[in-house]
């Protein structure tokens, strides 16, 4: 059934029908919607589930990590500020293999204080652990909350999952969602059953003091989940479309690749502009096409990689950037071709910093300078006239 | 079903462990003026004294030997003496 | 009548707290009062380090550690669990942090637990400094204590503050129980974790646990230390029920506080340098100041 709802609805609807035992968050903009309707779903009973006010995203995570290891299904919902401050609870939940779910309505990080969409904010947090899944759309970002469960609860996954989606640009939008009603839900998405959980009937030791003689085993553990996830997130999304019709999951979403010389990639709504120039491009003549990261942990470069191999130019324009070096992406994507026979060129964009927009023709003109130059971390319509002592 | 390895421990798998090697004094429990208070049982922070009837007697696997059932016992009914291995 | 069998903690042994911890005795006790039915969490410190070196574990029931601040955060989040899957019958939920996961990095996750009214026991195991990480000052380190950040010296006397009034700030949240406890009176430990297990709400325990390696006393004498804190004013043995005080440990025997601090080296500064006498009169004072407040004579 379509509704025309804004994003923060349509993810609280999807999280409706997950069934979360246990909600806690701390309310930041621009998550606030999704945690207010989610709260009105518990107070008028549309929802059993029990709706914890925390003092902190801290305590918010804390909270939804109890929870997950008495065997709840558990939410949370955060962004920017609020992600950096669970961070240590970050690392915390996915080395206890807990199946947390948490969406990120992405926004930049302070200073200076900015409340509008970059992805500064779990591209810093990609190391923790979770697996993070990124949509394009607001169907999108609904489809994946119920895949997250699915992905996080599969016994050889079992590590937390978020689902990013860009504030404001998504979660204050209107558009037409289709939701799924609660009985194809529960089908899609059965009961959580963990294999181990904080229960009087086994009363096992969680969280345990390490050394080094072991140590190292947890987190080859870890990495090896994650490697292992990604054919669970692909298999979750096939059987998504076979129930629901729709494909929206996966590793990577390839537009107009079959073909190209060159590749845009990008995360998150920007690929919505982006296939437009790259449908213009295309008629102009120029192979081109978009490769949209939908999976950025685990990282998906056999994916990438087979997706990119014959191409020539890489174009990739990402929100975020690790100071001192270049965006994430830029280096992340390097990574992928790194001892192949075939390398292709890699110029790395800085876009829409700080929600500043990101218009077709700024899209345009990058991609044709990229066919002459090679760029590394260069900022895409930057004031120059606001450098150099105006300020 | 599979299950995350590595995460937990068994209850009270603690015991694998002996900690009576630590011990440099013994307690030595003289059963002569024992009043069955059992304040000895109480104060161990180790838990490792057990017995009844005015028998009580720590398990040296574990006992680490503070002394601290001997300095209150209420009647010098328990002695520390220095170990010997 | 015949005395019933001794049987094996809930704390099992095996565990590496230093030969007569006051922390590990504590613990024992509160859980042994507690019984099985219990679920547990662990603030980082001695007690989870002690306790849980992997792959072992001292619990016998279930328990989980997660981080230094969150210990209550984690326990609400178990026990909203508990009563959204219907489970809340199963078991009783006790939080533990140590005097700096308690009164310092925790308190705001604590006063959170407090001020939404979860079903949790809170105990503070009060060692009056970060041992486990050797012997730094914490929010609960007495006054003058040399620590290892707030050591004695040519122009110091040790630590410049007096322990944070936590039973006070518990009870400003207006919670059901509030008590301290000391293992120098084990039975009334005992009897405290059972009535506060009885009571539906937030409860705070503070349980005062002498640490022979930064107290540098002789472990011996864990329980004299701590007995001897109460019979000086210094640690004041009470209850508060709905934000009153119900009852105090009256002090049998008034000592002066020297008779406390000498069994300690933390406080030997205060009996070697020149000027001491006068600060110990202001440790007597707190003592008094104890004594009158909560009317312990």
């Amino acid at each position: 059934m379509k509704k025309l709802i804004e994003g923060s609805m349509a993810v609280a609807e999807a999280i409706k029908v997950c069934r979360p035992h246990v909600i806690s968050a701390y309310p930041i903009t621009p998550q606030t919607h999704v945690v207010e309707n989610l709260s009105q779903f518990v107070a008028d009973g549309e929802l059993k589930s029990e709706f914890v006010n925390v003092e902190s995203e801290f305590g918010a995570a804390s909270v939804v990590l109890g929870s997950s290891a008495t065997g709840a299904r558990a939410f949370s919902c955060t962004t920017s500020q609020g992600l950096l401050l669970m961070l240590e609870v970050l690392y915390n939940i996915a080395g206890l293999r807990l199946p947390v779910v948490m969406v990120v309505a992405n926004r930049a990080v302070s200073a200076p204080i900015n409340i509008w969409c970059d992805h500064q904010d779990a591209v810093t947090v990609r190391d923790a652990g979770w697996i993070q899944l990124w949509a394009e759309d607001n169907q999108e970002a609904y489809d994946m909350c119920l895949q997250a469960y699915r992905i996080g609860e599969t016994p050889e996954v079992s590590l937390p999952v978020m689902v990013n989606f860009d504030g404001f640009i998504l979660t204050h939008a209107f558009e037409p969602v289709d939701v799924i009603e609660q009985k194809d839900a529960d089908q899609f998405l059965p009961p959580y059953k963990p294999a181990q959980y904080l229960t009087t009937k086994n009363p096992l030791t969680f969280g345990l003091l390490v050394d080094p003689d072991y140590y190292a085993e947890t987190r080859y553990r870890l990495q090896v989940a994650m490697e292992d996830s990604k054919k669970i997130i692909e298999d979750v999304a096939d059987e998504f479309k076979s129930k629901f019709g729709r494909y929206s999951g996966g590793l990577v979403e390839k537009y107009r690749l079959d073909d190209a010389d060159t590749a845009v990639i990008s995360m998150g709504s920007v690929s919505g502009t982006i296939k437009e120039v790259v449908d213009s491009l295309r008629d102009e003549g120029k192979k081109i096409g978009l490769l949209r990261i939908r999976v950025l942990r685990p990282f998906p470069k056999e994916a990438i990689f087979a997706a990119l191999k014959d191409v020539k130019n890489i174009i990739i324009m990402e929100k975020n950037i690790s100071l001192g070096l270049e965006g994430m992406l830029a280096t992340e994507i390097k990574a992928c071709f790194y001892a192949k026979e075939k390398q292709p060129k890699v110029s790395g964009y800085i876009v829409g910093l700080g929600g500043r927009d990101i218009p077709q023709d700024s899209i345009r003109n990058t991609i044709l300078k990229a066919e002459k130059e090679l760029a590394q971390a260069e900022f895409v319509d930057l004031k120059h006239q606001l450098i150099g002592g105006v300020l | 079903m599979a299950k995350p390895e590595g995460v937990v421990a068994k209850p009270g798998s603690s015991k694998k462990y002996k900690t009576g090697s630590w011990r440099t004094k013994k307690p030595v429990f003289k059963h002569d003026k024992c009043t069955d208070c059992r304040i000895c049982v109480m104060v161990c922070p180790d838990g490792v004294i057990f017995g009844a009837d005015k028998e009580y007697h720590a398990d040296m696997d574990f006992c680490k030997g503070c002394g601290i059932c001997a300095e209150e016992c209420p009647v010098n009914d328990i002695e520390m003496v220095l170990e010997v291995r | 009548m015949k005395k019933p069998e001794i049987k094996e903690s809930l704390l099992a042994p095996g565990h590496k707290a230093c030969a007569g911890c006051g922390e590990a005795l504590a613990a024992r006790i509160i859980m042994d009062a507690a019984g099985p039915n219990t679920i547990v969490t662990a603030a980082t410190g001695c007690l989870e380090v002690f306790s849980t070196l992997y792959p072992q574990s001292a619990w016998k029931m279930p328990w989980i550690h997660s981080l230094f601040e969150n210990s209550s955060a984690v326990a609400a989040g178990i026990e909203v669990a508990l009563k959204a899957m219907g489970r809340e019958n199963e078991a009783k939920v006790i939080a533990q942090g140590g005097d700096g996961a308690t009164a310092d990095i925790g308190i705001g996750c604590l006063s959170g637990m407090f001020e939404r009214g979860h079903d949790v026991l809170y105990v503070c195991y009060d060692n009056e400094a970060y041992m486990n990480t050797g012997i730094q000052r914490s929010g609960l380190t007495p006054f003058e204590a040399s620590t290892t950040t707030s050591p004695s010296g040519e122009i110091s006397w040790g630590n410049k503050t007096d322990k944070k009034p936590m039973p006070e700030i518990a009870a400003a949240h207006k919670i059901p129980y509030v008590a301290t406890a000391t293992v120098g009176y084990v039975k009334d430990l005992e009897k405290k974790v059972k009535k506060a297990l009885s009571i539906k709400g937030p409860k705070y325990l503070q349980v005062h646990c002498p640490c022979p390696l930064g107290w540098a006393h002789d472990p011996a004498l864990t329980i004299k230390v701590a007995k001897t804190a109460v019979q000086t004013g210094l640690i004041p043995i009470f209850e508060m029920e709905q934000g009153k005080i119900t009852s105090v440990r009256k002090i049998a025997k008034k000592q002066p506080v020297e008779e406390y601090l000498k069994l300690q080296a933390r406080f030997r500064h205060l009996f070697k340098k020149p000027g001491g006498e006068a600060e110990i009169k202001r440790i007597q004072q707190i003592a008094d100041n104890n004594i009158e407040k909560y009317g312990l004579m």
